[in-house]
């Protein structure tokens, strides 16, 4: 270590000449400035699963809202006729989707045996009902999407504010809320959710209701605990000094500093509201007949999986792949957001 | 402490009492009658089935019964199954419940902290982009499609294991991977964190000076302090245990209390839906108090005081 710092020489060019005039100039800050959410974007872009999930879900979203409007076919149409359909792309050449299917060890080509007419084929299969599970899948996927959204309306309409207020306040009515909260949390809210679909009809509303009743506890609590710091810095301060009403200070400094956690906390919600549709839908309490979702044609699927398995395979795939998207863009923001949590 | 220790026990006598009580009157809000068949019987049967229920007297009443039962160890009586006690059905299938559940927490947080711990410590390696990849996916995919997924692979086509049905270990194995996937997940995850924060201390710093090989550093050092936060993540994982055990239960026909819980609820079986819903609400309470008396033990910078435990 010794010898190698001897070893440097130093010669007469090694050393510049600072010139007075340059001192503006060195001073000058090349970079543009970026805003808080400017540098985020920024931090995001780097990440490049959390991109590519941003596109794919996009691309998901897009899928769904078309469905709306227009799906290959009918989703909810029955051909009893054409039942059990393996997948068939044309005619048959892309390998997976040629429309034959392996019967008791010979492969019969099942669109022939039920005498579909030619050129009539179905992307990814017919279901028990010979109901076309491609269109099915659109508007499963859909409708999961819609349940996801709409489950985290409620962690902002309800978590948002309870969380603030419970900050805010402090004192009694903080502990007040606590308590309330920690008697909420410690009900497993799978139980409270299934509770409360018993005593609702089944539905999309009923389903999105239970799950909301239980959903903000997660988002007040993280809310509550960014208000505690947050109402100790001195421009929160300089506000009520000057007379602003609470709800003013909130409003204008409390919520645009706590977006950061309300936005990373909702990409959070939306995979456990789509999970727990599934999984509602799974054992038999979710979204009634003959609407699909993800979880009801997981459902389906599974009952002859090990004949018909490619009645699970794309819902399975479906869900799968919009939980990981979610899941990598929810932590791709995290660290976007808050770069202390990165190593 | 031991203040705090009652303290909690108080809350948490007060919390399965608040939840006793709201679903005893969300049971009564539930359309329908318990009885099946209720359009053939002539109103003079369903007077005396409403007598053997205790349906007859005022609601409260029938709270308060319901109550001083509960004290008893009395849950009520099934609507189905053959009029069983609740107590009876609970206990009769509770077993097989807790071997998976036992066993997935362990296969879990084990292989977790071990997938964790090397991804800590081979950083921004490979090993670290698949630990990272796994814990994604086991977080990420339902337990329900692990277990349709292992049920297909490993029972049906390779014929390793039996597909659905309760016969001594065997049949146990794939249930319990289905459900140590997510326990598994979050512990990688959690134990990465603590990790790669604990590695960038000074004491480990020393330990390396101290010329310890890397390996002895983790072990001794390390490994030990990064495993008391994994603590706090016990709590979440028994809920998603017992969420998970209702789904995989049924896939894989298991006679415990989560195929039980979804038996119930697609037959209205009201008493017995109520008893699981105080089982596992009273599980995880115990649970949640155990981790925080736990902690408060095993770390001593958490001093437990009266006024904490809400976040």
């Amino acid at each position: 270590m010794a010898d190698n710092s001897t070893d440097i020489k130093f010669k007469e060019n090694s050393f510049k000449r600072i010139e007075q005039h340059n001192v503006d100039e060195q001073e000058k800050i090349s970079a543009p400035s970026l805003t808080f959410f400017q540098d985020a974007v920024r931090r995001l872009k780097k990440n490049k699963a959390a991109v590519i999930s941003l596109w794919l879900l996009a691309l998901i979203v897009v899928f769904s809202i078309i469905s709306i409007w227009w799906t290959p076919s009918d989703p909810n149409a029955q051909h009893v006729a054409y039942a059990n359909l393996p997948p068939k792309i044309a005619n048959g050449q892309i390998p997976g989707f040629t429309g034959k299917a392996n019967v008791g060890g010979r492969i019969v080509d099942k669109y022939a045996q039920a005498k579909v007419p030619a050129g009539t084929y179905y992307v990814l299969g017919t279901d028990y009902l010979g109901r076309d599970l491609f269109s099915r899948l659109m508007k499963g996927i859909a409708l999961s999407l819609l349940i996801g959204f709409l489950a985290t309306l409620f962690d902002l309409v309800i978590g948002v504010p309870y969380g603030v207020v419970s900050g805010w306040k402090g004192g009694r009515v903080d502990t007040l809320m606590q308590r309330f909260i920690e008697i909420i949390s410690s009900i497993p809210n799978l139980v409270i959710v299934i509770l409360m679909l018993l005593l609702f009809t089944p539905g999309l509303g009923s389903i999105v209701v239970a799950m909301g009743i239980t959903g903000w506890i997660t988002m007040a609590r993280l809310v509550r605990a960014e208000t505690l710091t947050l109402k100790t810095q001195e421009y929160v301060l300089a506000a009520r000094t000057l007379g602003e009403s609470p709800f003013k200070i909130a409003m204008k400094h409390l919520i645009p500093n706590l977006s950061s956690t309300i936005i990373i906390q909702t990409m959070f919600s939306i995979p456990t509201a789509i999970f727990f549709e599934a999984f509602l839908s799974f054992i038999g309490i979710g979204i009634p007949a003959p609407n699909a979702s993800l979880g009801t044609l997981l459902s389906d699927g599974q009952k002859t999986f090990r004949f018909l398995p490619y009645q699970m395979w794309y819902p399975a795939a479906a869900i799968s792949i919009i939980m990981i998207a979610f899941n990598l863009l929810a932590d791709g923001l995290r660290d976007a957001f808050d770069p202390k949590t990165q190593e | 402490m031991g203040k705090y220790i009652l303290k909690r026990i108080g809350y948490m006598i007060l919390t399965l009492f608040i939840i006793a009580t709201a679903t005893f009157f969300l049971m009564k809000l539930m359309p329908g009658s318990p009885y099946a068949n209720q359009a053939k019987m002539s109103a003079e049967q369903i007077k005396i089935m409403n007598q053997q229920y205790g349906l007859d007297k005022p609601v409260f009443q029938q709270y308060l019964i319901y109550l001083v039962g509960l004290l008893h160890g009395d849950f009520g009586t099934s609507f189905q199954f053959n009029n069983q006690p609740v107590s009876y059905l609970i206990s009769s299938r509770i077993g097989p419940s807790m071997q998976i559940g036992v066993q997935a927490i362990i296969l879990g947080t084990v292989l977790g902290i071990l997938l964790g711990a090397i991804a800590a410590i081979r950083k921004n390696s490979w090993v670290d982009t698949v630990a990272t990849f796994f814990a994604i996916l086991g977080r990420s995919i339902p337990n329900f499609v692990f277990a349709v997924l292992l049920q297909f692979f490993l029972a049906f086509k390779l014929k390793i294991f039996p597909i659905a049905l309760w016969d001594g270990f065997s049949s146990s194995i794939l249930p319990t991977i289905a459900l140590a996937m997510a326990p598994l997940a979050t512990t990688a995850r959690f134990m990465r964190t603590e990790m790669v924060d604990v590695l960038n201390s000074d004491y480990i710093e020393l330990a390396r000076a101290k010329g310890n090989t890397p390996w002895q550093t983790v072990a001794k050092h390390a490994l030990r302090n990064s495993l008391i936060p994994v603590i706090t993540i016990i709590g979440p994982m028994a809920v998603d245990l017992m969420v998970g055990s209702m789904v995989v239960e049924n896939i894989f026909s298991i006679p415990g209390i989560g195929d039980q819980f979804v038996k119930s609820i697609t037959t209205n079986d009201y008493p017995t839906i109520m008893g699981l819903t105080l089982l596992y609400s009273f599980m995880l309470i115990v649970v949640i108090l155990v981790v925080d008396i736990l902690y408060g033990f095993i770390d001593p910078r958490i001093r437990l005081s009266g006024n904490e435990g809400s976040n």
